[in-house]
């Protein structure tokens, strides 16, 4: 499996919000809001974490949930969030995300 | 010989902003006089920002030309129908072409507050607002939602801050509203005051009033939907969230389903 790295789009405005995550596109000021699932893979696109760690040691591990299921729903959610312009996916690690 | 023109400095103040404009067109000055008449400060008085106005070469009819904004070397750049303007935010100083008819000066208004407010923790809410009892209630809602219905049907001792625009932000007394002069349907300019915010009311039509609390994340999300967002900057994008966040955990937000009869103002 090749690695794959998540970033959240520095222009991209977000704020938790009990188990959810609200996120502002401030190119369109398009407004996502991501379920618990999705909120905690948003919260760790580091750019530096591989997404399977993120989906095996925070998804698996408090969700009843196969790795391989699991992984498959991340690949499905980061390349629709990239697709809406508010994360970055790359084969190698990011540098330039927001950085929290 | 040259003559020097005669200059005019008129200084609007909404929310406790004040922005001052200074030009030579004297029918940009009536213009503003004319529609801002409750909301002017003395000539004299200190502004927060100061635009340059001119008038503009180009004009476009009717008032649904996009707004397109751009930040870039420190500096925003407006554009909207005839309106072309540019804001040094470090100078609180900019430039302005426009027309002398409503549409410019309000869009300008509107937008450069926007802007202004995000530092603040303030916002602009598409909502009517009204001052009861002491305290300010804000209706949010699309257009159509009901928010002019709301304001006909206030009771004599309600006062009217806006049918359209709500002016909100973070005082020593919690979330404030202020009045504006930005009308919608009902065309009637609010009154220059202002009251801390009680609670808002996001409104939809029914066939009975309902009132019902909604949870902090919806609450954000559906204020946040109503916010009049200008600013493409990350920087202000979430300043606003911040300030959104911020303000639906001080103030209750209700769904309110209502019909167009006056109780509708007893029940809230």
């Amino acid at each position: 499996m090749d690695p794959v790295y998540i970033a959240r789009h520095p222009a991209a405005a977000w704020r938790r919000l009990e188990d959810e995550v609200i996120v502002i596109s401030a190119s369109d000021s398009s407004l996502f809001t991501l379920n618990e699932v999705a909120a905690e893979i948003w919260e760790c696109a580091d750019g530096r974490t591989p997404l399977a760690e993120i989906v095996a040691q925070h998804i698996v591990t408090r969700y009843d949930v196969g790795f391989d299921e699991a992984y498959s729903d991340a690949r499905e959610l980061v390349e629709q969030l990239a697709g809406k312009g508010i994360l970055i996916v790359s084969g190698e690690p990011i540098t330039g995300g927001d950085g929290r | 010989m040259q003559r020097e023109s005669a200059r005019f400095r008129v200084v609007i103040n909404i929310g406790g902003l004040a922005t001052g404009f200074v030009g030579t067109d004297l029918a940009i000055a009536q213009s503003l006089e004319r529609r801002y008449h409750g909301y002017l400060a003395s000539p004299l008085a200190p502004a927060t920002c100061e635009f340059t106005v001119v008038r503009a070469t180009a004009r476009v009819e009717g008032d649904n030309a996009g707004v397109e904004i751009t930040h870039h070397d420190g500096r925003w750049f407006i554009r909207r129908g005839s309106l072309s303007a540019e804001y040094d935010p470090v100078a609180a100083r900019g430039s302005a072409h426009l027309d002398d008819r409503p549409y410019d000066i309000d869009s300008l208004l509107r937008i450069v507050h926007t802007l202004l407010l995000a530092r603040e923790g303030g916002f602009l809410l598409h909502a009517a607002s009204a001052v009861r009892d002491g305290h300010a209630l804000v209706f949010a809602g699309a257009s159509g939602a009901g928010k002019t219905t709301i304001c006909r049907l206030a009771p004599p001792d309600a006062v009217l801050l806006t049918d359209e625009i709500s002016y909100l932000r973070p005082t020593a007394y919690g979330y404030t509203a202020f009045g504006t002069p930005f009308t919608g349907e009902l065309g009637i300019p609010g009154m220059p005051i202002s009251a801390p915010v009680r609670a808002v009311y996001l409104l939809a039509h029914g066939d009975r009033t309902r009132i019902e609390p909604m949870r902090p994340a919806e609450a954000v999300r559906s204020v946040l939907r109503h916010v009049l967002f200008f600013a493409t900057e990350p920087e202000s994008v979430q300043a606003v969230l911040n300030a959104v966040c911020q303000f639906t955990r001080s103030t209750p937000v209700y769904r309110l389903e209502f019909r167009p009869e006056p109780d509708v103002w007893e029940r809230i």
